[in-house]
């Protein structure tokens, strides 16, 4: 995100940044900073990062060993103790004996690696195309938006199993999946708002200027369209970690043996009604923790960096 | 005008033969139907039967163009499942879809606008923090689980609402319309509102975004200061103004939820073309799956002229090309 | 569809009127019974499609000559007696005064009509037609009496007979599947009258007042299709389901301690066992096999009986069926369940011995095992995924580093198919005689003699050939049974494939309702009763 920081935008005054030298970064820092939300949305944020990446250290079990598992001790209580004593299972364990805590530690990674990963990857391929099917118009962006429709007509499901069908169930395969499905959401979107945009005096004087193409697009298009890109990014990271989990729940997301929170969530849902809450409630919350964190700097960064709603 | 709508008619064709081919070559790479449907203690003899039944003892191309000769005739091929005319299963099951899809559309704009008006434009108020929480429910829970929530709650432990199906329906020139009786609509509820919950976070986000925004514009604050009332500049200037998002988004979200609803329907016992569909890639039912993604790209290719024209219409800067 | 509907709407309000006429007792005026069920019927022309969902409705609509009770045993049905006359002659004893839902008599006509129907039904996906194929010749002796002459003896002709379901020859002459679906000519002699069919969605009965059997216990049914688990329990705690099948295993904690419920249960036929790959020679590499540092081995160990013998015993079967399977499932070492014909009395569950199995795997020159990938299906068998991975546990604690590949049936199938896979899961459920799962899973494939369609390891023995070679001739029973008792012996023997476990068939109900659980997992209206008070 950092990349498109202080692009574009317009010098302003700002109260906060008055003894120092002001840079576009400070600025925009600061003015992210008003938001003690957003600002406890970035630590929590930090945080899950910090876990997911420190989980190998920090974990009682490792979840995806096979040999440390035993369904013995499947479906227990938070808080029981392993059959061999060896360690406590503060949040339960799963239905093969899978320590819900390490799972979800372990689980945030993949979730983390497949919603930003799967996210991004979609937004620059989206935008891009998007950009150029509004500046270019005529042929390209006929070409562009038909390949948007036929992309958005495809069921996900059914572009997953294709996918997960040719190249296997892997997780690089579900972001592959996942980015398939959803460039055509930041296309289509980034050119409804560049087709209005690109009608305003400052692109037409950008033009007059003879400015080369791709700086128009990058630099004075793009940063204008960034608002809606944002709030449909940040839900899209939010979204693809759902989506993510649906198909896992329909049988194809990740390997089982190596749950994402969506894994963990759909294989729990199925004890809901036995009263075994802890399979699917723990990944929930994890799950809504994150989402809520990614959403909170999100809506925060889509005011910050949204150059016609300067204070 | 009609030049610009002949050319998009010319490229929709060109999609959904693009498509066709897709299909059929992802159906192919994904199994064999035969394997899927025949069954386990048919000997090889039956097999070779039934592949030479279904036609998929021939070349894959030579199946597509077999395909495409009948196609256009009107004749989409027979369910390898149902032995019916894949297109008459579709379009039998398509009101039932279409009914959720526009439910849970309606449901959301109705829902998801006010609410994103409010939050708009009392930006810093407890409601409005409150509304942009619980909008991140929305979207961030897994559709299959807070369905099954939902069943849990109203259905078995408050016995408000039936769980399963879909109920009464009133036929109307040919087609089962159940949102025109109680039965049908206490039906209903449940899986419009499970479809709806991730577009009403978005609309509602994308309304505050819009409204935020708007209230900034230059030609707001003129409106204001031409001392027009608070509700003529909200519900005319400002309101026409985030429309546009909110079309697109809306617009294309209807076409995804048609897509979509594969979840919910399978959730909610729901009778639509998304269980049809799901069901038909489990056992490799390719005139189905075919059939269906070639309506399902018609209805995209439909909306999104819609959207385009609403474009011109509702801002005027935006010109359709002719040329 | 539409005149289905009409149809519908008419017979509702006949048969409401006959319930007044006749001055019914208050508890019969809402005798419907609503049934929840977790596959679909795709179809309900009894000869298109060979599923069981559809052979549970087929079931409730039509008859066969030969029936089969709740423990698959055969028993009269459209056929009141039948013996084999002669060494290549079987003869059928129609039963009386039997008319379909519109009224016509049932006759030998009727049954020649359907047998020859049978090969005939166009675009079937999974026809009938094996079961007219040993057929040479139809005899009408007299209109109740028929007889099949077959080319060389054919002991199986009871048992085939029950999975045809008998149509009448001027009812059905043209009729095509369509018209089966659309409730048009979905008429049989069975209990049950169609009102109207809406494909994948319900199907609505009535009860046939004129049936010759047992009468059917409700007025009303509605069969409705709720193919996701969790919902389909919810709906039968939420009251909008009467009675359900397929009773997921996560549930059934809950319901048992549920007042207001009651299960049925009993032991299937239906064997989880795991495949291996018998295909590639000592000295090829199996495609999933690997040392431990994931180079190949250059030889497939599976081919050694003593490391089937060790992968085997490395499974805890009973903790399988106790914790994955919540005690839905009996251990088993062969295909049929005991009391089943030619089930082997001395083979037993293979005892969990993981020391054992590590000093076979040392014998046969893996002393620290090796790596494999147990591959297996998703969305097809009880908690398929979940064994998969708890056979992975207890293979990885023996060495054999193991690897779990779970995927969507749709994919698994035709991979195993095509032998791609050193081992995976899969399941069969049997016919209660052991020719069957001898002939299509461990008899040498061959496509002349239809020997091992299913065989996806490739197994092939043999000895094991040639007793079924004799017992498919062999008419004497007590013979009979003996060659394939042998037969199967010797595959266990040699592990031909590792069994895990026989399903047990689950069905819940709300309190007040009784049902006959079957051990063919069909789900059937004329099975529910309501309960004695």
């Amino acid at each position: 995100m950092s990349a498109v920081v202080g692009q574009g935008t317009p010098v302003v005054k700002d109260p906060g940044a008055k003894d120092k030298v002001e840079t576009p970064f400070r600025r925009f820092a600061s003015e992210f900073m008003e938001s003690r939300l957003a600002l406890g949305g970035l630590v929590v944020i930090s945080i899950i990062i910090l876990l997911a990446i420190l989980a190998p250290f920090i974990s009682p079990q490792d979840p995806y060993d096979l040999a440390v598992l035993d369904i013995m001790d499947g479906r227990m209580e938070p808080g029981s103790l392993s059959g061999d004593g060896s360690i406590t299972y503060w949040l339960g364990t799963d239905d093969q004996g899978r320590d819900m805590l390490s799972g979800i530690l372990y689980g945030l990674r993949i979730s983390l690696t497949v919603g930003a990963g799967s996210a991004f990857i979609a937004c620059m391929v989206g935008a891009s195309l998007g950009l150029a099917a509004a500046y270019a118009g005529g042929r390209t962006d006929s070409i562009i938006m038909r390949i948007v429709d036929l992309q958005l007509s495809f069921p996900s499901i059914l572009v997953a199993l294709m996918i997960l069908a040719f190249l296997g169930k892997s997780i690089t395969n579900v972001v592959i999946a996942i980015v398939v499905v959803e460039w055509a959401y930041y296309a289509r979107t980034v050119r409804g708002t560049a087709l209005v945009e690109r009608r305003r005096e400052y692109i037409e004087a950008a033009e007059c200027l003879a400015l080369p193409r791709y700086r128009i697009l990058f630099r004075h298009l793009l940063p204008n369209c960034l608002p809606p890109l944002i709030v449909i990014g940040t839900m899209q990271v939010a979204r693809a970690i759902a989506l993510e989990a649906t198909l896992s729940f329909l049988g194809l997301g990740v390997p089982i043996t190596e749950p994402s929170l969506g894994l963990l969530i759909a294989n729990g849902y199925e004890y809901m009604l036995s009263g075994k809450y802890w399979i699917s409630f723990y990944p929930g919350i994890a799950l809504l923790v994150t989402i809520v964190a990614i959403n909170l700097v999100g809506d925060q960064l889509r005011d910050v960096l949204n150059p016609r709603l300067q204070k | 005008m009609s030049v610009y709508l002949l050319r998009r008619l010319i490229q929709a064709l060109g999609v959904v033969l693009a498509m066709s081919v897709i299909v059929f070559i992802g159906v192919f790479a994904i199994g064999d139907p035969v394997e899927i449907l025949i069954s386990p203690d048919a000997d090889q003899m039956e097999r070779e039967r039934a592949i030479a039944a279904l036609g998929l003892d021939l070349p894959l191309w030579q199946q597509y163009a077999i395909f495409l000769g009948k196609a256009v005739q009107g004749d989409l091929g027979r369910s390898f499942v149902f032995n019916e005319p894949a297109l008459q299963l579709i379009l039998q099951r398509m009101p039932a879809t279409l009914e959720l899809a526009f439910a849970a559309t309606f449901g959301a704009i109705l829902i998801g606008l006010p609410l994103g008006l409010y939050a708009g434009l009392k930006p810093n108020s407890v409601g409005s923090k409150a509304i942009m929480a619980g909008s991140i429910l929305g979207f961030s829970l897994p559709t299959f689980w807070v369905g099954l929530m939902l069943i849990m709650v109203f259905a078995v432990q408050l016995g408000w609402l039936p769980s399963t199906g879909r109920g009464e329906t009133v036929e109307i020139l040919g087609t089962r319309w159940s949102f025109l009786t109680a039965d049908g609509l206490s039906h209903l509820l449940m899986p419009a509102l499970n479809l709806a919950l991730f577009k009403i976070s978005l609309v509602i986000r994308l309304t505050r975004a819009g409204v935020r925004e708007t209230m900034l514009m230059d030609y707001v604050k003129f409106a204001r200061a031409k001392g027009l009332s608070p509700f003529r500049v909200t519900f005319v200037h400002v309101f026409k103004n985030i429309l546009i998002p909110v079309v697109t988004v809306t617009g294309l979200e209807f076409g995804s939820t048609i897509a979509f609803s594969v979840v919910t329907e399978s959730i909610f016992a729901w009778p639509g073309m998304g269980k049809l569909i799901i069901d038909s890639i489990n056992v490799l039912d390719r005139p189905v799956i075919v059939a269906y993604l070639m309506i399902v790209v018609m209805m995209f290719i439909t909306i999104n002229l819609v959207v385009d024209l609403m474009y011109s219409v509702l801002d005027p800067r935006v010109r359709l090309e002719s040329k | 569809m539409r005149d289905s509907i009409r149809m519908a709407a008419a017979a509702a309000v006949s048969a409401a009127a006959m319930a007044g006429a006749l001055g019914a007792s208050p508890a019969a005026a809402q005798q419907v019974l609503n049934m929840g069920v977790g596959s679909p019927v795709t179809s309900l022309d009894p000869h298109y499609h060979q599923l069981s969902p559809n052979n549970a409705v087929s079931d409730m609509i039509f008859d066969k000559l030969v029936g089969t009770d709740a423990a698959a045993r055969n028993i009269p049905g459209l056929a009141t007696e039948w013996r084999a006359v002669g060494p290549t002659t079987w003869e059928f004893k129609l039963r009386p005064g039997v008319k379909f839902h519109n009224g016509n008599d049932f006759t030998a006509e009727d049954v020649v009509f359907t047998i020859q129907r049978l090969p005939n039904v166009p675009n079937s996906p999974s026809s009938y037609a094996a079961y007219a194929r040993p057929i040479v010749r139809m005899e009408i002796v007299d209109p109740l009496t028929i007889r099949f002459h077959t080319a060389a003896p054919y002991p199986l002709m009871p048992m085939d007979m029950t999975n045809v379901r008998i149509l009448d020859a001027t009812t059905h002459a043209n009729a095509a599947t369509e018209d089966f679906n659309a409730g048009r000519v979905a008429i049989g002699t069975g209990p049950w009258r169609v009102l109207s069919h809406r494909s994948g969605d319900r199907i609505e009965f009535e009860r046939n007042p004129n049936f010759w059997g047992e009468a059917p216990a409700f007025q009303r049914v509605n069969y409705r299709m709720v193919t996701n688990d969790a919902t389909r329990t919810a709906s039968l705690l939420s009251g909008d389901l009467d009675f359900i099948d397929q009773v997921p295993t996560s549930d059934l904690a809950r319901l048992r301690r549920d007042q207001n419920m009651r299960l049925s249960e009993t032991v299937g036929l239906r064997l989880i066992f795991l495949g291996l790959d018998h295909l590639r020679a000592e000295n090829e590499n199996s495609p999933f096999i690997t040392d431990h540092e994931g180079k190949p081995l250059g030889r497939n160990p599976l081919r050694d009986v003593r490391v089937r013998r060790a992968l085997s015993m490395a499974i805890d079967r009973k903790a399988i069926a106790e914790r994955v399977m919540e005690g839905a499932a009996t251990p088993s070492g062969q295909f049929l369940p005991p009391g089943t014909f030619s089930h082997v009395p001395d083979v037993q569950a293979p005892a969990y011995n993981p020391d054992m199995a590590r000093r076979l795997l040392a014998e046969a020159g893996y002393p620290n095992g090796f790596r494999i990938t147990l591959a297996g299906p998703n969305d097809r068998y009880i908690n398929d995924s979940r064994i998969i991975q708890a056979v992975g546990q207890m293979w990885t604690r023996i060495g054999v580093r193991t690897a779990v590949e779970a995927q969507t049936w749709s994919t698994f199938v035709g991979r195993a198919g095509r032998q791609e896979f050193s081992s995976f899961l899969i399941g069969w459920g049997s016919n209660p005689d052991g020719s069957h799962p001898l002939r299509n899973i461990l008899a040498t494939v061959s496509r002349e003699r239809g020997w091992g369609a299913s065989n996806r390891g490739r197994f092939s023995n043999a000895e094991v050939d040639s007793l079924l070679t004799q017992a498919l001739v062999e008419l004497d029973e007590p013979k009979r049974e003996q060659l394939l008792i042998r037969a199967q012996r010797i595959a266990a023997e040699q592990v031909a494939v590792i069994p895990l476990h026989i399903q047990t068939n689950i069905w819940a109900m709300r309190r007040g309702l009784t049902h006959t659980p079957r051990v063919d997992e069909l789900t059937r209206a004329q099975d529910v009763r309501p309960a004695a008070q």
